[in-house]
């Protein structure tokens, strides 16, 4: 449900990274997303074409980069990738383990059209 | 015409947590501790507020900012009866609280007459995960007949967590909840949080959760 301010927050970037780049058009924005972070692609995108109508961003296409929470036993020190259902230690078995996760989510670049070069700021 | 690829590396919630240092900026200046309280619907949040009142009274006031998605003062009404100030956000059927919500009700409210702000959000455990209010903790209430599943359904809400109530400790005997497996998951995602099990209704266990309170509070003022 938070779907909708996450994307108007996403808007708000993307379109003031674009115009600090004199950008005619917005094609692509590339997200990282940490996997314990709860957002829902698809119901990004689809608040994403509402909200992006009109501006020079519209119709761009949102690619998320997802990245696994890593899980630390604490009893070998051995880490592992976390799967769907948190299990014991794949390597001695202990369910003494630690989540680690950055909770990332940002937007890290942007693809940009620039119908002019010459005319854009140095 | 050309194309090309422009780094940005921007929090997409990084407006928010700019307005949450704002919140904090103030909650700090009128010195008192300021806590996000977190639960599904029916955990019983305002019941623990309601109780928490009464034990702290008169040694310290409470504030409360209730967040609700309906225009409807229940839970304001109850707080106010309890004998502390009250301010309600509607959040306008929005799953959640944000810092700007917070910043528009803190005015409201007599920040230098209070030891302890609790901000109720809306009952939810997967959109106020991920938005900042400037609180100085996060607590969660879980409730014994919610089941035992919930660290592992919601990871994102029990990493961020610095306290755990579990409330309804008088149904253990009604409900299947194994609390070991419950605490194992909490483990896994937060271990060492602090975790008061309690019942609102009976009062059982309610001591340690407001002394935890009193401490934090304490520190504040320190």
């Amino acid at each position: 449900m938070h779907e909708q301010a996450v994307t108007e927050n996403l808007l708000e970037i993307v379109l003031r990274h674009a115009a600090r780049e004199s950008a005619d058009r917005v094609t692509d924005c590339y997200i990282v997303v940490d996997q314990l972070t709860s957002i829902v692609d698809d119901s990004v995108q689809f608040y994403w074409d509402l909200v992006s109508a009109g501006t020079l961003a519209a119709g761009a296409r949102l690619h998320f980069d997802r990245r696994p929470a890593t899980v630390l036993c604490q009893a070998c020190r051995h880490t592992f990738a976390l799967g769907r259902e948190i299990g014991p230690c794949p390597h001695c078995g202990s369910e003494r383990l630690q989540i680690e996760s950055a909770g990332d989510f940002r937007l890290e670049s942007i693809g940009i059209v620039v119908v002019d070069p010459e005319a854009a700021p140095p | 015409m050309t194309t090309r690829r422009v780094a940005v590396g921007e929090p997409i919630l990084g407006a928010n947590d700019r307005l949450a240092q704002q919140n904090r900026d103030r909650l700090d200046a009128a010195g008192l501790f300021a806590v996000n309280l977190l639960a599904s619907p029916g955990a019983g949040k305002t019941s623990l507020i309601v109780r928490t009142i009464a034990a702290l009274a008169p040694r310290l006031r409470l504030g409360v900012v209730e967040g609700d998605t309906a225009p409807v003062t229940i839970d304001a009404d109850r707080v106010m009866a309890a004998g502390s100030p009250a301010v309600q956000i509607n959040t306008g059927g929005n799953c959640h609280l944000d810092a700007q919500m917070v910043a528009q009700a803190l005015p409201q409210l007599p920040l230098d007459g209070l030891d302890v702000l609790v901000v109720e959000n809306v009952g939810n455990l997967v959109c106020t995960a991920a938005f900042q209010l400037g609180t100085h903790a996060n607590v969660l209430v879980a409730s014994v007949p919610e089941g035992d599943d919930k660290p592992y359904k919601y990871p994102a809400i029990f990493r961020g967590l610095d306290a755990l109530v579990l409330n309804k400790i008088d149904l253990q005997p009604y409900v299947d909840f194994d609390r070991d497996y419950f605490l194992r998951g909490v483990a896994l995602l937060n271990p060492g949080v602090a975790f008061f099990p309690l019942s609102c209704r009976s009062g059982e266990g309610l001591e340690a959760w407001v002394d935890w309170l009193a401490a934090r509070s304490a520190e504040r003022h320190a």
